[in-house]
């Protein structure tokens, strides 16, 4: 009798249903990017929003917002929020800088130096939360502008100067870590380009990513940040190393802000210490339009990587239209407006979806 | 039954916060197969009992035996992993979760290796709801919903569930029915029947006398933190054990200084309206 009742479950669960597409959280996010890229590919079709070269504009920005939005969602999945993404960044960049620079170090041997650094940064705010269970809004807001200060001062001490030079770091790290790569099949009129003067950063992205997506919706590790989110004395009974986790997730998040600034300093043979205060909005922007819940509990890879793209469009898409170009923040607060209205609306919708017949 | 070692039990505990005695010389016995039905008012002390039975406090006096022999406990884990496992009033679930997905936290079915170990999803989803239906809850059926879409008594039962399924021995449920409707209470009731009929030492709790009645074999009265009553089946009627739980003397006071101020002012009030009527 069970087993019958099971079968028929199992029928309608295979078969495409509406439902079933309303009970993934990445559905608003992908409706919305693909409302926001057919509006710009019409109104920004004369100046090259499609065209190759065009494109790479927007997927360029995107990927370094991308890079840390993830693990940024991954923390608002699990109930906590990072801002000190913003001093960690030029932490990267710098550290690889003065480790390549002043101390002639290889430029792996730097790349690493820059991680353990960051994770040390992501380290202290994931015991600071744990320990005292100050929310972490404050603790980073505080971390942010002590790791900015750090950034001035040990650079001005080390080095003299706040501008750090990071020069010839040769071919192959330049090519992984930051530069423009075009893939253009053919020769002279029959040349197609696949795509043109994309970054490095945009490739990580990508495979960070495909990572990403692994660790929250395929492996084990998935399960635990979502039951943290949704109840964290709840998780902690059922054996979840909450503290470790959270801690594990700082670390990752910052650790990905310092890959973003070394991308960008190899990128452009310079680091600076100008703390990217823009880039711990953009950042949240593009993980709640990606369909992440605030609150916690809810949000996929998926869902951010579409956040992303889409606020890579309307933030870099208004150059492509004739629109007024002081419209561009207008237009983001709009669709983080509209964005977060709509996840609430298809939260409900997954909560109520279900595919079995009511009796 | 009797002549077993219950498999829980309480001998004189006191637990004090400070200066405060919370609970003082609390002596409790509950079998295999028994539901104890511990009841009380707000601030008798129900909460703190249950917390120190499942290692949140630990007891300032007293000692806790399982299977006649002394335990401590220091943590939540502890008492789990001794076989006690409490159910909140709301399920203690997750609701953004699915059903299959909140079932195996913690514990999660894994296919492949290492570091690439994936999640079994369909296994998770098979298991979980054959668990919930041999409860006798046919309604859940696809193990992709997400627990928020439950109602309160199917995410009790989901809760309960899943602590039998992991092998749950005693089953501490926290005012189960407290927040649910009639025909979802009644659908606790019954699984709570059908776990103390598994063989499950359930501990009820509840302020509800009626709901007690119906699935307790053992009752234990808390008045501000000591047993006022212990009693099993059969010997109490619900007048006197609602009785009890309001304080029994001080109630009946209580309705007498409300009948007289009733007699002195509401009454004249009363026959001046008709009056002028």
């Amino acid at each position: 009798m069970v087993d019958t009742h099971n079968s028929e479950g199992t029928g309608t669960r295979g078969g495409f249903s509406l439902l079933s597409l309303f009970r993934r959280p990445e559905a608003g996010a992908a409706a919305g990017f693909v409302l926001i890229f057919l509006f710009f590919s019409f109104f920004g079709w004369d100046k090259n929003f499609l065209t190759p070269l065009g494109a790479s504009t927007w997927l360029n920005f995107a990927s370094k917002v991308g890079i840390i939005a993830i693990p940024i969602g991954f923390l608002m999945i699990a109930g906590e929020l990072d801002i000190s993404v913003g001093a960690v960044i030029p932490a990267g960049g710098i550290v690889l800088a003065m480790a390549v620079g002043l101390y002639d170090l290889n430029i792996w041997l730097g790349v690493l130096i820059s991680l353990a650094v960051a994770g040390f940064i992501g380290f202290i705010n994931g015991l600071i939360v744990t320990r005292t269970r100050v929310p972490s809004l404050i603790v980073t807001l505080a971390t942010l502008f002590v790791v900015a200060g750090l950034n001035a001062y040990i650079s001005k001490q080390l080095a003299g100067t706040t501008q750090h030079s990071l020069q010839d770091v040769g071919p192959v790290s330049e090519f992984i870590l930051g530069d423009y790569h075009s893939w253009i099949i053919g020769e002279g009129d029959n040349a197609f380009t696949i795509f043109r003067s994309l970054q490095s950063s945009f490739f990580i992205w990508i495979v960070f990513a495909a990572v990403c997506f692994f660790i929250l919706h395929v492996s084990p590790w998935g399960n635990w940040i979502f039951a943290m989110g949704g109840d964290q004395d709840s998780a902690r009974n059922a054996g979840i190393p909450t503290n470790k986790l959270k801690i594990a997730l700082f670390m990752l998040s910052a650790m990905a802000a310092a890959m973003v600034g070394m991308t960008e300093a190899v990128l452009a043979n310079t680091a600076s210490t100008t703390t990217q205060f823009g880039m711990i909005f953009n950042t949240i922007i593009c993980v709640v339009v990606g369909g992440v819940l605030l609150t916690g509990g809810f949000g996929t890879v998926t869902g951010t990587v579409f956040g992303t793209l889409t606020f890579g469009i309307v933030f870099q898409g208004i150059n492509f239209t004739t629109f007024d170009k002081d419209l561009n923040l207008l237009f983001i607060g709009v669709l983080l407006l509209i964005a977060v209205l709509m996840n609430d609306s298809f939260r409900n919708m997954a909560t109520r979806a279900s595919t079995s017949k009511k009796k | 039954m009797a002549d077993q070692a219950p498999i829980l039990e309480l001998q004189n505990v006191d637990k004090s916060f400070g200066p405060i005695d919370v609970l003082s010389d609390i002596n409790l016995k509950v079998h295999a197969g028994e539901v104890l039905c511990l009841l009380g008012d707000n601030g008798a002390g129900k909460s703190t009992l249950i917390k120190t039975l499942c290692g949140v406090y630990t007891p300032t006096r007293g000692k806790i035996l399982m299977d006649g022999k002394e335990v401590h406990f220091t943590r939540p884990r502890d008492a789990q992993e001794m076989g006690i496992s409490t159910v909140h009033q709301f399920g203690g679930t997750f609701p953004l979760m699915s059903i299959g997905r909140s079932f195996f936290v913690g514990v999660e079915p894994t296919k492949g290796w290492g570091p690439f170990k994936r999640f079994d999803r369909k296994t998770a989803n098979e298991i979980s709801v054959k668990a919930v239906q041999d409860f006798g809850i046919t309604r859940i059926d696809d193990g992709d919903r997400l627990v928020g879409g439950l109602s309160g008594g199917e995410r009790q039962s989901l809760a309960i569930a899943r602590a039998v399924h992991f092998g749950a021995r005693v089953l501490i449920l926290d005012e189960p029915t407290a927040a649910l409707g009639v025909k979802q209470a009644s659908h606790v009731l019954r699984i709570v029947n059908e776990a103390k009929k598994r063989g499950l030492a359930v501990i009820f709790i509840t302020h509800q006398v009626m709901h007690a009645l119906a699935v307790g074999d053992h009752f234990a009265v808390l008045i501000r933190g000591k047993l006022a009553a212990n009693f099993m089946k059969g010997e109490k009627s619900r007048e006197e054990i609602t009785d009890l739980m309001a304080g029994g003397e001080d109630m009946a006071t209580l309705e007498a200084q409300i009948a007289g101020e009733d007699t002195e002012l509401h009454s004249p009030a009363h026959v001046r309206t008709s009056q002028q009527d």
